[in-house]
Parts: structure tokens; C-alpha cells; sequence
């Protein structure tokens, strides 16, 4: 922002500053306490699920997380379809959007969008293009993070 | 005839004889839900895609407009009209449908009321016996490409605004006395302001300069006092520019009342819809001014109004390669017939 600063007339700078006092603000506090609770509910849901699993399947602790994601994410599709996911967005914010439900929703949002586009061009296309980045950059750190702890274990540290 | 620096006077007084307004299911609870023509239950109506949708709400509100104007299409000269669609694709498909000659326009969200401009100036210097113009949006169409998916649940911040799904059409025709009609007497062409705000979730505060500019620019010119209007009423400014242009606008000297000065955009719905800062988009100042506004006007709730639609001039491209947003706004002052200045 500072560098911004910088480029702008003496003008734009007055402008932004009057404009400032009336931009109506995020309630930040209100915002994530909602995202704690929501967020937290959907977590406890996906729990509900994990046991379910758990008791009435032949899954462990470990191999319980592919069911559980693959039902959770069933559910945000359902969801997106009947148009609710995006109005528990607007209430949730963070909070629908950091589980695995809200990387469902922005896969499955994008692809009801282009299906007028037909499916090569327009589903196919366009699907990834919120959650696209997020698998890049989840690759990628995950790799970095790997890349880091191999050294550290070579190197004898951990 | 050119007053001023940037204003046209238009002495012949064109006519706006008819006026057809459509919208869909979310303005239907809006506040403003009387005043329109027709209204969709659902925001396909009945189409495969929301382009076609959007296209649909503009053919119809010129078919209701030329029913109201009793005139059939083939009599109508000009169309000037544009939407926010890339190419303006729904207008132009819509000018294919009617077969009417045709002048695409792109002034983002001021497009209404520079097709107003231009359609009184060619009318007023008798370029034409009867001219439509208008300008429409539809919310999924606009959001799909500028912002997300629909059903996508990303949280909006209260600076973001509702785009608008409408469409508002006027037949501007020469005068006749004889008639009780508002008629369009002045206009103020704006210039592209920038501010340097970069943030598409803050429109109305990256308008404001622009609205402020256009407003001042027309007084000056016209050489008149903000109390000749009744009404002085800002496209979609939304709750922040709103408050922020009238803040310009009185520092600068022009005295307006806070009750004189209204925006199209927190008119068109009630409190309790999920708007965020208000209504936007290119159909919102072109609903609410050829609906409910004209209505009043009728009524005898104003006699004098000047309309300031105010544009973003960005593209998706624009703002993700961190350029500032540009902005525009038109004014056109509408006065009733009779009423003279």
C-alpha cells in the first residue's frame, strides 16, 4: 500500500482519505466469532461422519479421512445445487470456507456456472478456476514443507 | 445547442412519451415493485443461459414500451442502448431481434443516461421522429464475469453492491404541447475520473469523484442553483458513495439538501434484501428512473430532476492486473411538461 501511496496525486490521496470515513467496515469481531461457530459445526458434522465410519465400517482413525471428505464434500454439492451453500457463505465467511466443504462448493459453484457453455469448454474449463490455485499452492507448499523436514531428518536435526 | 463547457440545452424539449420497465424475482420484493412493467419469477425465465435471459428482459421492455407508445417497430428510428456484458452481446442480439437501427453504447453503468443524451440531442435537432433508448443488466450474467459464480459462497463485504436484474426503456419522440409528458431539457456529458481506488468491491466509492464532477460541471454551465431541481438523483452510488458525493458536493459549495439528493441504487430495495451498500449495474438507474421516478413525476412529485448515472469503467482484466478503476457519470435534467425554466 505504501508504494501505492506514493504513485497517487496529492488529489487521489485527499479523495481516499475523505472516502475512508465512509466506507462502511467489516465487522471483523462479528465475522470470525460466526466463522468459529459455523466452522466449527460443519468440523463437528464431519466428525459425526468420521465415527459413523468408523463403527458401522471397517475403517480405522487412519484411513477414515478419503469416506469422510469424499461425504462432506457430497453434502456442500447438494448444498450448492439448492442454492444455500452461498448464502451460509455470506453468514459464515471463513467459516464455510475453510473446510473441506468450501473447496467443494468453489469447485462444484464453477461448474454449474459454465454448464450453459457446454461441457469441454465450459465444465471442463472452467471448474478449477476458483479451487485451481488452491490445489497448485496446496501441492506446492506441501512439497516445500516435505522438501524441509527430509533435509532436517538427513541433516539429523529431527 | 452546447451551453457551457461540457452541456447541451436541448430547446425543442423532446418527449419521453413511453417507458417499459422489466426486472426479476429479487426486485420483485423489492421497494419498488409497483412501478415496474413486468416481472420474472425467476431469474432464467425460462431460458438455457442467463445471456439469453438478459437479452429477453431488454426485448421485452421495448415491446412494452412500444405498446405503451401505441407505435409499431418498424416507425422507430434509432435504438441507443448497451448493457455490461462483454461486446455488449445481449443489446446487440436484442437490436437483431427488433431490426431497429442501432447505436451500441458502453458507459458501464451510465449508459442509461448517455443513451438519454444522445437520444434527445438527435430528436431535439429533428434526426429522428422517434427514438428508443435504455439500458439493462441481469445479476448472474454481470456476476459471472466480473466477480464469482453464483452459487459460489464467498462473503461479500458491506462496501459490495447488489447488481440489478432490469431493464429500462424510453421512447424519446419531438414535442407536442398538447401533451402532459416530462420532457428532457439539459444535459451534462461527463469526463473519466480516477481516483486510484483499486478495490471492485467498493464501486460506489470509486464513482463518487465522477458523480461530484458531472454535478458541479452542470451547474456551472447551466448556470443555476442546486434548489432548481426537486431531485437530484445519483445512479448507483450505493450507501458509501452516496454519503461520500454528497460530502463532495457540499465542500465544493453546492449547497444540496440532504432530502434533495437521492440514489437510484439504496431506492430500488427494502431494508431487510441482502444488498450489502445497495442496488448497481447498468439496468439500475434505468429501472428506477423510466419506473418509479417518471411515475412520481406524473404524480407531481417532482417537477424538476436531474439524473446522474454514474459508470465503472473496468473490465475482470482491468482490476486483476491491479489498475485503478476508472469512472464516468452523465446527467440529464427532466422536467415536466408545462414546467418552464
Amino acid at each position: 500500500m505504501a508504494s501505492k501511496q506514493k504513485n497517487m496525486t496529492p488529489q487521489q490521496q485527499n479523495y481516499q482519505t475523505l472516502q475512508q470515513k465512509h466506507e462502511l467496515k467489516r465487522p471483523v469481531l462479528k465475522n470470525c466469532i460466526k466463522a468459529f461457530f459455523v466452522g466449527g459445526l460443519i468440523c463437528m458434522i464431519g466428525q459425526a461422519v468420521s465415527y459413523f465410519y468408523i463403527y458401522f465400517f471397517n475403517f480405522t482413525e487412519q484411513s477414515v479421512g478419503n469416506p469422510t471428505v469424499a461425504t462432506m464434500v457430497f453434502f456442500s454439492m447438494i448444498l450448492t445445487g439448492f442454492g444455500v451453500y452461498d448464502r451460509l457463505g455470506q453468514f459464515a465467511g471463513a467459516g464455510s470456507a475453510v473446510p473441506v466443504t468450501g473447496f467443494g462448493n468453489a469447485v462444484i459453484s464453477a461448474a454449474i456456472e459454465h454448464r450453459t457453455e457446454g461441457f469441454v469448454l465450459g465444465v471442463g474449463g472452467n471448474m478449477f478456476k476458483l479451487a485451481g490455485s488452491v490445489i497448485l499452492f496446496g501441492v506446492f507448499s506441501a512439497f516445500v514443507v516435505a522438501l524441509i523436514k527430509t533435509l532436517l531428518v538427513m541433516w539429523g536435526v529431527l | 445547442m452546447l451551453k457551457g463547457h461540457q452541456s447541451w440545452v436541448f430547446e425543442n424539449r423532446p418527449m419521453i412519451t413511453a417507458t417499459g420497465v422489466t426486472g426479476g424475482p429479487f426486485e420483485a420484493n423489492g421497494r419498488l415493485a409497483n412501478d415496474f412493467d413486468l416481472l420474472y419469477e425467476d431469474l432464467w425465465m425460462g431460458k438455457e443461459s442467463y445471456e439469453k435471459a438478459h437479452r429477453l428482459l431488454l426485448e421485452d421492455a421495448i415491446k412494452v414500451t412500444l405498446q405503451k407508445g401505441n407505435i409499431q417497430k418498424e416507425q422507430v428510428q434509432f435504438l441507443f442502448a448497451g448493457d455490461l456484458i462483454n461486446q455488449i452481446t445481449p443489446t446487440s442480439f436484442a437490436a437483431r431481434t427488433m431490426q431497429i437501427p442501432y447505436f451500441g453504447l458502453f458507459g458501464a453503468c451510465s449508459t442509461s443516461m448517455e443513451g438519454l443524451a444522445l437520444s434527445s440531442f438527435v430528436v431535439n435537432y429533428q434526426g429522428a421522429k422517434y427514438v428508443l433508448t435504455g439500458a439493462s443488466s441481469h445479476n448472474a450474467a454481470v456476476e459471472k464475469q466480473f466477480r464469482y459464480p453464483t452459487e459460489y459462497g464467498g462473503q461479500k463485504p458491506p462496501t459490495a453492491q447488489w447488481t440489478i436484474t432490469g431493464a429500462g426503456i424510453a421512447l424519446v419522440e419531438p414535442n407536442d404541447p398538447e401533451k402532459e409528458n416530462p420532457v428532457t431539457t439539459s444535459a451534462t456529458i461527463g469526463k473519466v475520473i480516477d481516483m486510484g481506488l483499486t478495490d471492485p468491491f467498493n464501486m460506489g466509492g470509486a464513482m463518487a469523484p465522477a458523480a461530484a464532477d458531472t454535478i458541479i460541471a452542470h451547474f456551472r454551465d447551466m448556470q443555476l442553483e442546486p434548489s432548481y431541481y426537486d431531485l437530484i438523483v445519483t445512479g448507483d452510488l450505493g450507501r458509501v458513495g452516496h454519503d461520500t458525493a454528497f460530502e463532495l458536493l457540499n465542500k465544493s459549495g453546492l449547497n444540496l439538501e440532504r432530502k434533495q439528493f437521492q440514489d437510484c441504487g439504496l431506492l430500488m430495495y427494502k431494508e431487510d434484501q441482502p444488498v450489502q451498500a445497495g442496488g448497481s449495474g447498468a439496468g439500475c438507474s434505468a429501472t428506477v428512473l423510466y419506473g418509479h421516478l417518471l411515475n412520481e413525476m406524473k404524480k407531481g412529485t417532482y417537477k424538476r430532476m436531474l439524473v446522474v448515472a454514474t459508470g465503472a469503467l473496468l473490465s475482470p482484466l482491468s482490476f486483476q492486473q491491479n489498475e485503478s478503476i476508472p469512472c464516468i457519470a452523465h446527467a440529464v435534467a427532466i422536467e415536466m411538461n408545462g414546467e418552464k425554466g
